[in-house]
């Protein structure tokens, strides 16, 4: 796509363009090409100087049992945050849909959780589980279950989950309802003619006519549990117990940070790379939808 | 009749109305939940909490814990946390939406050479969060002196192409007609720019402020990295430093204060802005 009608000029539109090219360059080209160059690497013992190991730490990765098992975390965590929060949103959009009135108020009652940051909802449902004074562990004990996330391996899981899940059903919600009211009433009507019933017009009618919106979001989500949970996981188990909770990203984090092991960190840095170029190629090419944050 | 028979095979009523109100009431109940737990929280006295089960309904303490998030905190004052938030997240959508528009417009309205490398190298930074290249980032903004800055808060989150390419795609839609009679009239790009474009895209632009405002407030990771001195946190990375280190119990009723003083921002432009919000979203995710 060209515009016909363009200005003539050579250096105002360069000009125009340089702040963005500067900034790009800088904190983002030389920073990617970076985390590629120092994957090649290991630092000696001392920190003094660099020794080049090839793909070295990529083979070390993908045989490093913790790696592996942060791989596995995070496939758990992001399918399960997928599910629970398209899940819920599904629901509730299916319910909003079946209103002749009032369904924009619940919109706006649903709709705000997606402005409340990941780390702040991590401490808001850090709380109602803290282990000595969180309300629901303590009508839980009450009920006779001994909740503890920061000993029990599932229960930390699920509390990221969920924690997780909930501002995203914001999300989802919107535009699970905006996919559902595009869908013409005539043709759920025609259904209804035939006899039927609502379990059935939406096996057969409304959830196929959904999948495009389900599909993006789908993908969306995934993006999302990859990558924006950060904040989640740091404030209620910072990855843990016994890293039960490392999603991959979080695991850059720590070994690079926490752990000060660069040339790994940089390692994983790429590996993720791919992947999200794998997950951008994807979102391209079976959904025509373009950008995501 | 036949109206109502029509509408009465598909819309519930009666008690299936009523089922679907309860079910959506759950929903929200759900939803508001946790947040309400905050803000009675943040109303009662720490022994309240500290000895469970915790009240469910708001106490007197309203005043004084959020008097003392405010203008004491616990590492640094919340005000000043609040303020530092608000510069980063209005210097990155603000920022962002300048360099966008300026970029978007000089590819879609000229031909310059490196045109075409130039849009595909900016179609590359899509793909990749900060949270991916955080380590490099982080010796870059180092190296510039940016720890404990403004700009290290701001520039590495600008640095990525969603909202230039909004405004090319939408820049491409503007009628061809526009351009050619400001080329007629002898106006010069930039009188076109401001004169032309910039008021037809005025929507466009306060669509994705709503976006990357609650982007750019919510940031956590690079604010947790870059801002090491207490007076330069902001308030959603902020609240994780509250928390002691070690057994010590943490001070709840202040740290829930600083929770919701730490959403209001943000839920206050989805909320005012709902229609903007959701056409930047909308706008944003295609």
């Amino acid at each position: 796509m060209e515009k016909r009608v363009t200005f003539k000029g050579i250096w105002l539109p360069l000009l125009l363009a340089t702040p963005q090219m500067l900034i790009t360059a800088i904190f983002f080209f030389y920073p990617a090409g970076q985390a590629v160059w120092q994957s090649l690497f290991i630092p000696d013992p001392f920190g003094l100087s660099m020794q080049w190991v090839g793909l070295g730490n990529f083979e070390f990765l993908l045989s490093d049992p913790y790696y592996r098992a942060s791989f596995a975390t995070t496939a758990v965590f992001s399918i399960l945050v997928t599910l629970v929060s398209m899940g819920v949103a599904l629901y509730l959009a299916v319910l909003a849909d079946r209103l002749i009135k009032g369904s924009g108020t619940y919109r706006t009652l649903l709709i705000w959780p997606y402005a409340v940051a990941p780390a702040v909802a991590g401490v808001l449902w850090l709380f109602m589980f803290n282990t000595r004074v969180g309300v629901v562990t303590w009508y839980l004990g009450q009920l006779g279950y001994d909740w503890n996330h920061v000993l029990n391996e599932g229960e930390a899981m699920g509390l990221v989950v969920v924690a997780s899940s909930w501002g995203r059903i914001s999300y989802n919600f919107l535009f699970f309802l905006a996919g559902l009211q595009a869908i013409p009433k005539s043709v759920i009507e025609a259904a209804a003619i035939d006899g039927a019933r609502f379990w059935t017009r939406f096996r057969t009618i409304v959830f196929p006519l959904l999948s495009p919106t389900t599909f993006f979001l789908l993908v969306v989500n995934i993006v999302y549990a990859f990558f924006e949970t950060f904040g989640v996981i740091h404030t209620i188990t910072s990855g843990g117990p016994q890293q039960a909770t490392t999603i991959l990203v979080y695991k850059v984090y720590a070994d690079g940070f926490v752990g000060q092991d660069l040339g790994s960190s940089a390692a994983q840095s790429v590996i993720l790379l791919v992947i999200v170029g794998i997950l951008t190629i994807i979102q391209f090419k079976f959904i025509e939808r373009r950008v995501h944050y | 009749m036949a109206h109502d028979a029509h509408t009465g095979m598909v819309e519930r009523r009666g008690a299936g109305l009523w089922l679907t109100h309860l079910g959506l009431i759950i929903g929200v109940a759900f939803i508001f939940f946790p947040i309400w737990l905050a803000f009675v929280a943040s109303t009662v006295t720490q022994p309240e909490i500290v000895r469970p089960p915790m009240p469910l309904w708001p106490g007197d303490q309203f005043y004084e814990n959020y008097s003392k998030a405010l203008t004491s905190g616990i590492n640094a004052p919340v005000a000043r946390m609040l303020l530092n938030s608000a510069i980063m997240a209005f210097g990155i959508s603000l920022g962002k939406i300048a360099i966008s528009l300026l970029s978007a417009f000089a590819i879609v309205y000229f031909r310059f050479p490196g045109r075409h490398v130039f849009f595909w190298l900016i179609f590359l930074t899509l793909m990749l969060p900060v949270e991916v290249r955080i380590v490099p980032t982080y010796e870059v903004a180092a190296n510039f002196g940016m720890l404990n800055s403004y700009s290290g808060l701001i520039f590495p989150l600008i640095a990525s192409a969603t909202a230039t390419f909004l405004f090319r795609q939408f820049f491409m839609t503007v009628p061809d007609e526009l351009a050619e009679a400001a080329r007629v009239d002898g106006a010069r790009p930039m009188r076109f720019f401001v004169d032309i474009l910039l008021p037809m895209s005025r929507t466009n632009i306060a669509a994705l402020f709503v976006i990357l405002f609650i982007y750019g407030w919510n940031q956590y990771l690079w604010p947790l990295l870059i801002t090491t001195d207490p007076s330069m946190n902001t308030i959603v990375m902020g609240i994780k430093q509250m928390f002691p280190s070690g057994d010590d119990t943490a001070d709840w009723p202040v740290i829930m204060a600083t929770s919701i003083l730490a959403m209001i921002p943000p839920v206050v432009v989805v909320i005012g802005m709902q229609k903007l919000f959701i056409r930047g979203l909308v706008d944003s995710e295609k």
